[in-house]
């Protein structure tokens, strides 16, 4: 179905950056910009929900709803549009994006209040929505390139906004260059899609012309690729699948490449919730399940990614436990979220993965804000070693944040703790990752007890505990109310917004209907391994078996998750500033290491080969011996020049006679 | 005995070598000037006589523009010489170098 409105999704941000950029510079209003700003997100977030859900709209439609605005690209079978396709996977996400997006802009217009760069925050802010929608919205692989490269400068130029401090221009210059090799990845999977399958769309847009079969409708009828290593560079689902991946772990910060979200920090903290946790990082995942009809075919490509994301869970959620800085913590947590997102993906729970991609985005939104809150109130302090008691100063902050710290740490009923459990179930219960689900489900469990204690110390070092803060100088204060209305919106979402997704075993006490939301709505909208003959069945029988291992797995999580806080509450309570294993606060000494291992040969190979051997001898030495040779042969036309007129007209004469006897002897001049 | 063709050409030709030999072994930029004004109507003789061999008034057609030419150019050469005169005191052209490097 046709719609011109989805376009306004994505350019009513475009418009209040252009706005805020020219006009806001010159009126200096933040009532002004801030209006603008807000103003344009709401009309994103009106349009998407009206969409949504308006009779036969994206979630509840079986069609989605196209706009072509126009042809973009059209090179011989090549076709990319600039086209945008709302279907039930994009529709979930551009509801959320919008909506935390247009809340967290509500907190930034209290938190930059008295910034010279008010307008140029906001400015970014805007054009990264812009990007964000149309990476999601995006009805091909190209245009979702366009936003994915687009969110990755708005990245960029966000965490260096403070660019005359050098540790944040050096963090943005990691977060774009760290980009760029999962960018490589990136555009390589989609070479190699268009190459294998003629085609980059996602959808089929007939009304514009496109062809009926598109990337990934291409993948429907092959057949499963086998489960070995030699499928990864045989040019198949397999490897498109990685390339991809590939990608994703660069915007998503998976290991190798998750080193540039911890140090994003450096950016304002508006920044870090809406970017570095609620939606840029989750374009990964979101590339992931929009792929998933190519990911079912490669089952080493999901086992690959099930892998990486386990152990990016555990490894990150390790180094969390020992950071100072309030918001290092959130981040080496955000890193071990998307590990559980990425574990989900790799086990084949799609539904999973986006399910805690959305109270992801609730609850650690939250708490960046949270934190943002905290320190606004603490005059820019951001090291929990000098803040504690904080609670009875921030009621409000502290009442939200409580309600984050129970999501994330999975303690029933909270947002986080039905999506937590529906990747664990989900992990536990795999079939595509052979022998080793139950590996996968301990280490997302140790993960999960590592994810309480964090998070109880940082609670517990932020607001009990002594008050370690200097009182003389710092006076902690509530947060005005912009930024408190945002906190206490998504506190409600990180307590209720589970609900979308109850299990059916817990859902099935009360009523027999199939309450879980997120998962009917999601599932027409993901790929579905093709069945083998009789599974069905077998399938069906289990079923009964397995509702009491369900059940049993929740009580485990709940004990689990309880067990972290009660470890961290007994441990820290007392001891605020425990020391942590230095290999720990070190964070591994990965940056170290890849300072080691990669920069410095690199730079050093750059200085010595390509600038002094390269650059200097062959790129100048060839510019400066054509300099050479043009001088030398000027030197010697001077002597023609003597600036004797006899001599000249001598010349000319010589000329005349040499032209006129070469003419007599070739024979022009014979009648 | 009829004048022919060939003795005009013969005519001219001669003109034009004086001139051309005068160009370039005269110091005196008035004579060498002189020498030019030599060697146009040289040529023009040559237009007048083959005009009158073809019975075609092209030629002379030509002949006048080259008179009107060489009335240009010697309004302003007139006026470069007076010029280099009134700097230099000197009518000597090799005097007159300093563009050279």
């Amino acid at each position: 179905m046709e719609t011109n409105l989805l376009s306004l999704i994505i350019f009513a941000p475009l418009a209040g950056a252009v706005i805020n950029w020219f006009a806001g510079r010159r009126v200096r209003n933040e009532r002004f910009i801030g209006i603008v700003a807000c103003s344009s997100v709401a009309i994103s977030t009106l349009v998407a929900f009206y969409l949504a859900f308006k009779p036969h709209g994206a979630l509840r439609g079986e069609e989605p709803l196209l706009d072509h605005i126009w042809t973009w690209l059209q090179v011989g079978t090549l076709r990319a549009d600039f086209g945008l396709a709302m279907d039930r996977l994009s529709g979930t996400y551009a509801l959320f994006v919008t909506f935390v997006g247009f809340l967290i802009h509500v907190f930034a217009v209290g938190y930059m209040h008295g910034e010279a760069g008010f307008y140029r925050f906001f400015s970014y802010l805007n054009l990264f929505m812009f990007a964000m929608l149309t990476l999601v919205l995006a009805d091909n692989f190209v245009l979702m390139f366009v936003g994915w490269e687009g969110v990755g400068l708005c990245s960029y130029l966000l965490i260096g906004y403070y660019f005359d401090k050098k540790e944040a221009a050096d963090a943005a210059k990691k977060a774009f260059i760290t980009n760029r090799i999962g960018d490589w990845g990136f555009m390589l999977g989609v070479m190699l899609t268009f190459f294998v399958t003629g085609s980059v769309s996602f959808f089929a847009n007939p009304a514009a012309g496109e062809a009926a079969q598109t990337a990934l409708s291409f993948f429907r009828n092959q057949p499963v690729e086998p489960f070995t290593l030699g499928v990864i560079t045989a040019g198949g689902a397999t490897s498109i699948a990685l390339l991809l991946f590939i990608g994703a772990a660069g915007k998503s910060a998976q290991i190798p490449l998750y080193v540039w979200l911890p140090d994003a920090m450096a950016g304002p903290t508006p920044v870090s919730a809406l970017i570095h946790a609620a939606t840029m990082v989750t374009a990964g995942v979101y590339m992931i399940v929009r792929c998933s009809e190519i990911f079912i075919h490669a089952p080493t490509a999901m086992f690959i990614v099930a892998i990486v994301g386990a152990v990016t869970a555990l490894f990150a959620a390790t180094i969390g436990l020992a950071q100072n800085d309030i918001k290092k913590v959130l981040a080496y947590s955000t890193v071990s979220q998307l590990g559980y997102m990425f574990l989900a993906c790799g086990v084949g729970a799609f539904v999973a993965a986006i399910f805690h991609v959305i109270t992801h985005a609730f609850f650690k939104a939250l708490l960046f804000l949270g934190s943002g809150s905290v320190i606004h109130g603490m005059h820019h302090e951001q090291d929990m070693r000098r803040m504690g008691g904080l609670k009875k100063y921030m009621p409000i902050t502290f009442a939200t944040m409580f309600a984050g710290w129970l999501a994330i740490c999975g303690i029933p009923f909270f947002a986080g703790f039905f999506s937590k459990d529906d990747i664990l179930w989900k992990t536990w219960s795999a079939t595509g990752v052979g022998p080793y689900s139950k590996l996968l489900w301990a280490i997302g469990a140790v993960t999960a007890l590592l994810t309480a204690i964090y998070m109880t110390r940082m609670m517990v070092m932020t607001f009990w505990s002594n008050e370690r803060f200097d009182k003389s100088h710092v006076h902690p204060h509530e947060s005005p109310k912009t930024m408190t209305i945002p906190l206490i919106v998504l506190a409600v979402l990180s307590t209720f917004g589970g609900f979308i997704g109850v299990p059916h075993v817990l859902s099935s006490v009360f009523t027999d209907r199939n309450v879980n939301v997120i998962e009917h709505t999601l599932e027409p909208a993901i790929a579905h391994a093709p069945l083998i003959e009789g599974q069905v069945e077998t399938a069906a029988a289990a079923e009964h078996g397995e509702a009491a291992a369900e059940v049993a797995l929740i009580v485990v999580s709940t004990v689990i998750a309880a067990l972290g806080i009660g470890i961290g509450w007994t441990i820290f309570k007392k001891r605020p500033l425990l020391a942590m294993p230095r290999i720990l606060e070190n964070k591994y000494y990965v940056d170290e290491i890849y300072d080691a291992a990669l920069i410095q040969p690199i730079v050093a190979g750059s200085r010595e080969g390509l600038w002094k051997i390269f650059d200097i001898g062959v790129i100048d030495g060839l510019l400066h011996s054509i300099g050479q040779a043009v001088t030398e042969l000027g030197r010697l036309g001077r002597y023609l020049q003597a600036g004797f007129v006899r001599g000249y007209a001598a010349i000319i004469l010589f000329g005349a006679l040499i032209l006129i006897g070469l003419f007599a002897y070739l024979g022009y001049l014979r009648p | 005995m009829e004048p022919q063709l060939s003795w005009y050409l013969a005519l001219s030709a001669v003109l034009f070598t004086i001139g051309v030999t005068g160009v370039i072994i005269k110091r005196n930029v008035i004579a060498m000037f002189m020498c030019i004004e030599l060697m146009l109507n040289a040529v023009n003789l040559t237009f007048v006589a083959f005009a009158s061999f073809f019975q075609d008034v092209t030629g002379q057609l030509f002949v006048f523009i080259v008179m009107t030419v060489a009335a240009a150019e010697a309004a302003v050469g007139l006026g470069i010489i007076i010029a280099i005169f009134r700097n230099r005191e000197s009518l000597d052209v090799d005097d007159a170098s300093i563009l050279k490097l």
